[in-house]
């Protein structure tokens, strides 16, 4: 292999997590370069959420080692766990806004919390996330119960690059938007990936989204990361789920949307 | 005063060269907080260049800083150009530039006396509408059990019996703990004031009177409103808001029907029942107490209650719980119904129906009251 240890932003090994008796991983390993964007597949309750949560440290798993930037997510002592959380930023499924605030205060929750700063630069700053995620300029003064689906998806992505991470985590980010919708969102996360040099993480079910996406896919099954590699090589992965995933009909419809950009 | 030739906080370094501005260090989020910023607005005025060459870092923050210098210096004198920048720094550069905030100030929001003036009215207005509306409900709810009246079999008879399980049996043990303690407590601070006029024997008067005719039912209405009354909003509400209602309504089910009249019926056959089993248990308090502080044994107690107290006095209590019902069943149902998408408005409303129900049981208690004494009863 070509690359280093250096590259890897996100190393895990052998994580083992439980709920009760129901083993939902079972000794997966799993690396992230730093720079790429890294989609996770995975059927109905693969623990493709599972184990996005047990990267950012929202869940203890039963064993194994997670390394984030060199360190590891759950030895650290607290402090520099603080600073390590700096360092990513997550998007959850709906947004997760702060429902009792608006977009724009969402935004800057974050910066409050973790940095001294005087309003008007916290106003300006997170008026230009809010802006670089393409909500509308009145959205700003809204609350995430008047926003659509898609509107707080955007909110929630603004919020998640508040700080200018290194790594966003992406729990379905276009999981229930129309297609117009969702390719925008794919179209976002390609340019602000470009723009600040992010490192994605995203989770998801949309095959269009995994193409115009991915520099890489991980594919979550029988409890491991099962094959790991760019589009092109899923297609000759052997195992019957992902020869189904990747060559059922939806997949190809995907592919052939996507060969005329990608081919030639 | 000569602007300064050079800014610097503990990360990043402006400097002025001739008329070029030079950044070194590392140009983050925190350092755009650290640096004077109208300091370094007064130093660029009339700079050509921003040189960014020596910077070893910068984030969407720093991007922001270079594109407002640039815009403030261009907005007076000549362009002014970002020189040095790497691929990845120019495009960030771009895309924040395409992000600014639009130049005019957003209007600060100040509410003039009119605009109070129209708060005010358009509150009295939304109450109004409430009040309407919470009639109109009222009315469809009494036409559908009038409707049931004629039609016996529409009535759903599980899901009522089921709600006076709720309501009543499993309410039983907090009425009766709650009105024997307020009998316990009325006749240990009435004995404390009677005995000094060593009128003690007329506790049982005072105990018998508050209890029966206001106590035991207002407090038994008030528990089960918090009880009850907030179930039914959250459990409804609940129900909106996973757009159970409306699948419901497709099915040609009357929401009405199948959700508020057995959660109404079953109130108001269960309040009355509560009642009768707060006034019960706080004449016992009320009558231990009477016995452990005054001596006044329950055979006493028992004569006094018979010869003095008029039966009139529970009828008056007991007349009053069907109607504390119904407001309670309204209340907490209408509140449901006007749940909307949102979680939030779920426990808005679910507060609000515990409030206005509590406060409505209150007014008619007191609307009683004046009629029953205009009656003389």
């Amino acid at each position: 292999m070509e690359d280093t240890d250096d590259d890897h932003i996100i190393r895990v090994r052998g994580l083992v997590t439980r709920f009760g008796t129901h083993t939902v991983h079972d000794g997966l390993d799993l690396d992230v370069r730093r720079g790429e964007i890294i989609g996770v597949v995975g059927g109905s309750g693969t623990g493709k959420s599972v184990l996005l949560r047990a990267i950012v440290g929202l869940l203890k798993p039963n064993a194994g080692h997670i390394e984030v930037f060199g360190q590891s997510v759950r030895d650290t002592p607290e402090e520099e766990y603080r600073q390590l959380r700096r360092r990513w930023g997550v998007m959850f499924q709906d947004g997760a806004l702060f429902s009792s605030l608006t977009v724009r205060q969402n935004v800057e929750a974050p910066m409050r919390e973790q940095l001294k700063l005087d309003d008007d630069l916290r106003k300006t700053l997170a008026g230009i996330k809010v802006r670089m995620v393409g909500l509308p300029e009145n959205a700003m003064t809204k609350f995430p119960s008047e926003l659509s689906g898609g509107m707080r998806k955007r909110a929630g992505f603004a919020r998640a690059i508040a700080l200018d991470p290194e790594i966003v985590f992406l729990d379905e980010p276009t999981a229930g938007l129309d297609p117009i919708g969702a390719a925008a969102f794919d179209i976002l996360i390609k340019q602000l990936q470009a723009a600040l040099g992010l490192t994605v993480f995203f989770v998801t079910h949309d095959l269009d989204s995994l193409h115009a996406n991915c520099d890489r896919v991980a594919v979550l099954a029988d409890k491991k990361v099962l094959a790991v590699g760019t589009m092109q090589e899923m297609l000759e992965v052997e195992h019957p789920w992902v020869r189904e995933y990747f060559h059922g009909p939806r997949a190809r419809a995907a592919i052939e949307s996507s060969r005329p950009k990608g081919a030639a | 005063m000569k602007a300064a030739s050079q800014i610097s906080t503990a990360k990043v370094t402006l400097s002025l060269e001739g008329s070029r501005l030079l950044l070194s260090g590392e140009l983050q989020i925190e350092a755009v907080g650290d640096v004077d910023r109208a300091a370094v607005m007064k130093m660029a005025q009339g700079i050509t260049e921003i040189n960014i060459e020596a910077l070893t870092r910068m984030d969407t923050a720093g991007a922001w800083l270079l594109v407002d210098i640039q815009k403030s210096v261009a907005a007076h004198a000549a362009e002014v150009a970002i020189r040095g920048a790497s691929e990845a720094q120019e495009q960030l550069i771009e895309t924040i530039r395409q992000n600014m905030p639009p130049d005019e100030k957003p209007l600060r929001e100040t509410k003039t006396p009119i605009d109070r003036l129209e708060d005010y009215g358009q509150m009295v207005v939304r109450g109004t509408k409430t009040a309407i509306e919470l009639t109109s409900f009222l009315g469809q709810v009494i036409a559908t059990i009038g409707g049931i009246l004629i039609h016996p079999r529409r009535l759903r008879l599980t899901s009522m019996v089921h709600h006076c399980q709720e309501i009543g049996i499993n309410a039983i043990p907090i009425v009766f703990l709650m009105s024997f303690l307020i009998g316990v407590v009325l006749a240990f601070q009435g004995s404390a004031q009677l005995r000094q006029f060593g009128a003690e024997v007329f506790v049982v008067d005072l105990i018998a009177i508050s209890i029966l005719r206001e106590l035991g039912i207002l407090l038994t209405a008030i528990i089960v409103a918090g009880r009850s009354g907030s179930a039914f909003t959250a459990a409804i509400g609940s129900m909106k808001m996973r757009e159970e209602i409306d699948a419901m309504r497709t099915l040609g089910l009357e929401p009405v029907t199948i959700l508020v009249v057995p959660r109404v019926l079953a109130l108001i056959l269960m309040l009355p029942a509560l009642g009768f089993i707060a006034n019960l248990s706080g004449l016992l308090g009320g009558a231990l107490m009477s016995w452990i502080e005054l001596g006044v044994s329950p055979a006493v107690f028992q004569s006094r209650l018979v010869s003095n107290t008029d039966v009139w006095h529970f009828s008056v209590g007991m007349i009053k719980a069907p109607f504390f019902a119904l407001i309670i069943g309204i209340i907490g149902c209408y509140e449901g119904m006007k749940v909307g998408g949102d979680a939030e408005s779920l426990g808005r409303l679910t507060s609000t129906s515990v409030v206005l129900s509590i406060f409505m049981v209150i007014v008619v208690d007191a609307l009683f009251s004046i009629f029953f004494a205009i009656l003389g009863v």
